[in-house]
């Protein structure tokens, strides 16, 4: 039943792309598509939460003859597929009731509109799916439409490269997932993720399937290193199109990692956990320390997404881990945080991506560089973002700081792993996971602070006013889900629990009882966190301090100018900017890191000329990882090239020559 | 009534906290002063300062936001309920189950956070140059400071305070390396964080080289009184943290007698006193070092927690 309703809205969401093409010069148009996706995204949304809470749908399978004649198409609603389409229909819904204001100040909306629903459609469709076909045919139609989306200002500098990056990457992984997915299915073909199940894998098989679902899943997540296409394309679609991208698209990515290494693949070897929590510790610190050297608001929010993709796959590696060692419990706590981080990073960055298109509405500029002071003409933008900095900082009470706590608790259970590799990365991970934590506090204090607060330091940062009542309910609504999740994470954590008990075999105990409603992942003796009590605490010490003062000392204020010690500067350009701020960071990391230097030209006394000073950064990755492989491409094409003009005498030769070295090589073979 | 006396004496920590905090701070610098062979203001000048700053007008700057004006509150309110749950005189008591040492860490995160932004709020450059090295250190410290819940947390099973701190007062913990290595590592986070000699100078004021006072440097009145109270409480939060952690000694438990209520005080009073003693004295004797080698500072505390941690494993053998 359920199925049912799912594949009919997703239907009518593609139907509706499908009039949104024919309608695009008309301007009712946008409000029909935004409203559209919203009552889609809602209805999904409202299905699967349902069907999670009640346990009614757990693997509803559904099977219809289009497709493959003998394969067919076959959908499937189980509980992590239920959790990953509440997430994708959250942020879909969000997306489409911030786009109906967003949208329009969007210059062409024939670009956008279409591809907007399809590609909502498209990452419902990914998750249902329940057989490899169409698992890599909606796979492909979700990367073709988000990168449709990416071109959506193909004019403006830097998007069409952006573009082509990424359906490089994307092709790619797609590739190896289909390699992937052969290998999975064996020499009979069974294709049904069933099948798939039921056959088994050689340990080989098996390491190559993880190398494959590495690159294929990891590269479309932002792994580092597969992470290069990632802060070029998300920031450059339209900002409700970049939420979608970095706060679901990347989950769906997720959600194909963990639904072909913990449920098609079998029992994983221990190593396997080990190369998991090595990419995703990488990712976490390359990510932030990338995000601070950045100046572009989008960019930077891009960056972040690779460092939490990076916590998402530490908590996904120790899950695996535990399962390899048969630890049942540990590894339905390691998986839980996990998927709950997938579900709080969805929350936050979209409410980040929002409050930074909101910033582009305003000002046309997501140079933080040029920005300053909006919190003065923006207050309900500035405080959205506020809330989510903090949350995705992991500051408590905030929902961030919940799945990074778990996170952490499940590493504190590493010891217990009987492999001494184990052993010692899970708490080295766990000093990156903290250093990453650490950092983005620091790079989302420079965010805001230089986006947000301050003087102005352009005239269109100054003018800037308020963006419309849609964008700020689509905000606002998420910064509740933000505080919500953060004080009370046990209901969150008891509608996981059916997905922790099908992928590993256990869950984690229920929470929603306990006295106070404090979280106790494992024994109250061990850990536990009691959000609410500890906002209902801060909130009380907060206002108490507030109302005695105000009651009893002083509550005068006096407007003056700024005092910075007596020294009176008119000029804005004295303040802090975004890179002064990230320099001591970039002394102590960057130097090891980025290889980054400063170039200082001082003229000479008597000179009036300014002094300039030039950050050069190096990405090592680009250049060890990637030229190589792009200048081997360029070396090759040339050759080939060289071959498609020749005589007609160099073409026989080549014939022939090719000719003989194939007889030779039959005869040696025989 | 039980509950009622457990609540009660949760209050009881609150309000200790909050009253002894600035007589901690006084008493440090009156030490600090009598080192340097001058009198140096009386023990309790701290509450005076507060009570001054306190009837006095916020003098605000023309551009300072609402940030600027929660901002000290936000901070006083985290500090004060972090350290309200650090264990002091008694363990195990009704709030101490809100929150481990992990999110006792992260509140504290929280609460520099907003002072943070509240020093890039009004655009000086003074309070960016403190933002921004603020940021940077507790970049450093923060790792450590996880990397000692770690090695604490392998010995006693548990990153609960009042759970770790029983797990100490016990007899089988024996002298252990990695537990010195953490007691170190563990006073260089706590001077990072409360901004003592070597890493910022708290008794400074105009010096490139300030940290905690850039960032507070428009701040007046009441606003100041608040984040100077929070500034105390986190001094004492840091000095409870290691007391109760590496000398859990004469710790009371929570639903014992009144008598032993008090001398659980008793002992905590004596132990502030020779804690404090000790970072004054410790104070005077090294120099304030460059920003740049904070970072030395702290990678050798983070080097020291991640040792303490692999040391324990190779110890145990486990």
């Amino acid at each position: 039943m359920a199925v049912e309703v799912l594949l009919w809205c997703i239907v009518a969401l593609l139907a509706a792309a499908t009039g949104a093409v024919a309608g695009s010069r008309r301007a009712s148009t946008t409000v029909l598509v935004y409203a559209g996706g919203l009552v889609a995204s809602t209805i999904i949304l409202a299905t699967v939460i349902w069907s999670l809470v009640s346990d009614a749908a757990l693997a509803q399978t559904l099977h219809l003859p289009v497709g493959l004649p003998w394969v067919g198409a076959h959908f499937r609603l189980d509980p992590l597929s239920a959790a990953f389409l509440a997430v994708v229909n959250l942020g879909g819904a969000t997306a489409s009731l911030y786009g109906l204001g967003y949208g329009r100040h969007e210059p062409e909306p024939g670009r956008v509109l279409p591809f907007f629903l399809s590609f909502l459609a498209g990452m419902n469709l990914v998750v249902l799916a329940d057989d490899a076909f169409t698992f890599l045919l909606t796979w492909e139609f979700m990367s073709l439409t988000s990168w449709a989306l990416v071109m959506a200002h193909h004019r403006q500098s830097g998007n069409a490269r952006a573009g082509y990056i990424y359906l490089l990457m994307a092709s790619f992984g797609t590739l190896s997932l289909l390699l992937s997915f052969g290998l999975l299915a064996g020499s009979d073909g069974g294709y049904t993720f069933d099948a798939i199940r039921n056959s088994h894998v050689s340990s080989a098989a098996g390491a190559a399937v993880l190398a494959l679902v590495l690159l294929g899943a990891g590269s479309k997540a932002g792994l580092v290193p597969l992470h290069v296409w990632l802060p070029l394309a998300h920031p450059a679609a339209p900002s409700h199109v970049s939420a979608l991208m970095s706060g679901v698209m990347t989950k769906v990515a997720v959600y194909g990692f963990v639904r072909i290494l913990f449920d098609l693949a079998g029992t994983p070897a221990w190593w396997w956990g080990a190369v998991v929590l090595l990419f995703g510790g990488a990712s976490a610190v390359m990510g932030v320390l990338h995000a601070l050297m950045e100046h572009d608001l989008k960019r930077l929010l891009a960056y972040h997404t690779v460092e939490n993709i990076g916590i998402i796959f530490i908590g996904l590696g120790l899950a695996l881990a535990f399962r390899a060692n048969n630890m049942l419990g540990p590894a339905a706590l390691a998986l839980t945080a996990a998927l709950f981080h997938v579900f709080n990073h969805s929350v936050f960055k979209s409410l980040l991506f929002f409050g930074s298109g909101a910033v582009l509405t305003a000002t046309g500029t997501r140079d933080m560089e040029r920005l300053g002071g909006l919190i003065h003409g923006m207050p309900f933008t500035g405080f959205a973002f506020l809330i989510g900095s903090a949350a995705i900082s992991a500051l408590p009470p905030f929902n961030g700081f919940v799945s990074e706590w778990l996170t952490f608790q499940a590493i504190l259970l590493s010891p217990q792993l009987p492999q001494w590799l184990l052993k010692f990365l899970a708490p080295a991970i766990g000093a990156l996971l903290a250093l990453s934590a650490a950092l983005a506090a620091a790079c989302f204090v420079k965010a805001f602070g230089i986006t947000f607060l301050g003087r102005p330091r352009s005239d269109v940062a100054r003018d800037a006013r308020e963006v419309d009542g849609f964008s700020l309910s689509a905000m606002i609504a998420l910064v509740c889900l933000c505080l919500i999740a953060g004080i009370l994470p046990g209901y969150f954590i008891d509608v996981l629990a059916p997905v922790a008990k099908m992928l590993v075999g256990a869950h984690l105990p229920q929470q929603t009882g306990l006295k106070w409603l404090t979280v106790v992942p494992i024994a109250e003796s061990r850990s536990s966190y009691n959000g609410l009590l500890l906002f209902v605490l801060i909130a009380a010490a907060g206002w108490l301090a507030a109302y005695v003062i105000h009651r009893w000392a002083s509550h005068a204020i006096r407007r003056s100018a700024i005092w910075g010690c007596g020294f009176e500067d008119s000029s804005t350009a004295t303040q802090y900017t975004a890179g002064s701020f990230a320099q001591p960071i970039r002394r102590v990391f960057g130097t090891l890191v980025f290889r980054a230097r400063e170039e200082i030209h001082m003229p000479s006394p008597g000179d009036s000329q300014p002094a300039r000073m030039h950050v050069h950064l190096r990405d090592l990755l680009w250049d060890v990882l990637y030229l190589p492989v792009a200048n081997g491409v360029a070396v090759i094409s040339e050759f080939l090239n060289r071959v498609q003009f020749l005589t007609i005498r160099g073409y026989l030769t080549l014939v022939s020559g090719a000719l003989v070295a194939l007889l030779v090589v039959l005869a040696i073979w025989q | 009534m039980a509950v009622i006396l457990d609540a009660l004496v949760q209050l009881g920590q609150l309000l200790l906290v909050l009253l002894l905090a600035p007589l901690l701070t006084g008493y440090v610098r009156k030490v600090k002063a009598h080192l340097l062979r001058r009198r140096g203001p009386p023990i309790v000048q701290p509450y005076l300062d507060l009570m001054k700053l306190l009837r006095k007008e916020v003098v605000l700057a023309h551009n300072a936001s609402w940030i600027f004006r929660v901002a000290p509150y936000v901070i006083f309110a985290t500090t004060w309920v972090a350290a309200a749950l650090v264990p002091t005189f008694a363990t195990g008591l009704v709030f101490s189950s809100a929150a481990d040492l992990i999110a006792i860490v992260a509140l504290l995160g929280s609460a520099r956070f907003m002072l943070a932004l509240a020093g890039l709020d009004v655009g000086t450059s003074f309070g960016g140059i403190g933002s921004s090295r603020e940021m940077m250190i507790a970049s450093l410290a923060e790792p450590a400071m996880l990397m000692i819940v770690f090695t604490l947390s392998l010995l006693a099973g548990s990153t609960q305070l009042s759970y770790v701190a029983a797990f100490m007062q016990g007899t089988d913990v024996g002298l252990r390396v990695s537990l010195a290595m953490a007691l170190v590592s563990l006073v260089m986070v706590a001077i990072a964080e409360n901004a003592r000699i070597p890493i910022d100078n708290p008794a400074t004021h105009l010096e490139l080289t300030m940290v905690h006072e850039a960032m507070i440097l428009e701040y007046s009145g009441r606003h100041l009184a608040v984040i100077e109270a929070a500034a105390s409480l986190q001094l004492l939060l840091y000095l409870s943290l290691v007391l109760c952690l590496f000398a859990p000694w004469g710790v009371a438990v929570a639903g014992e007698d009144f008598t032993s209520y008090t001398v659980g005080l008793v002992v905590y009073a004596a132990k502030l006193m020779i804690g404090g003693f000790l970072l004054a004295v410790f104070e005077t004797a090294v120099a304030k070092m460059r920003v740049f080698r904070v970072s030395d500072f702290l990678g050798i505390a983070l080097m020291l927690g991640l040792l303490a941690m692999l040391l324990l494993f190779v110890s145990r053998g486990v």
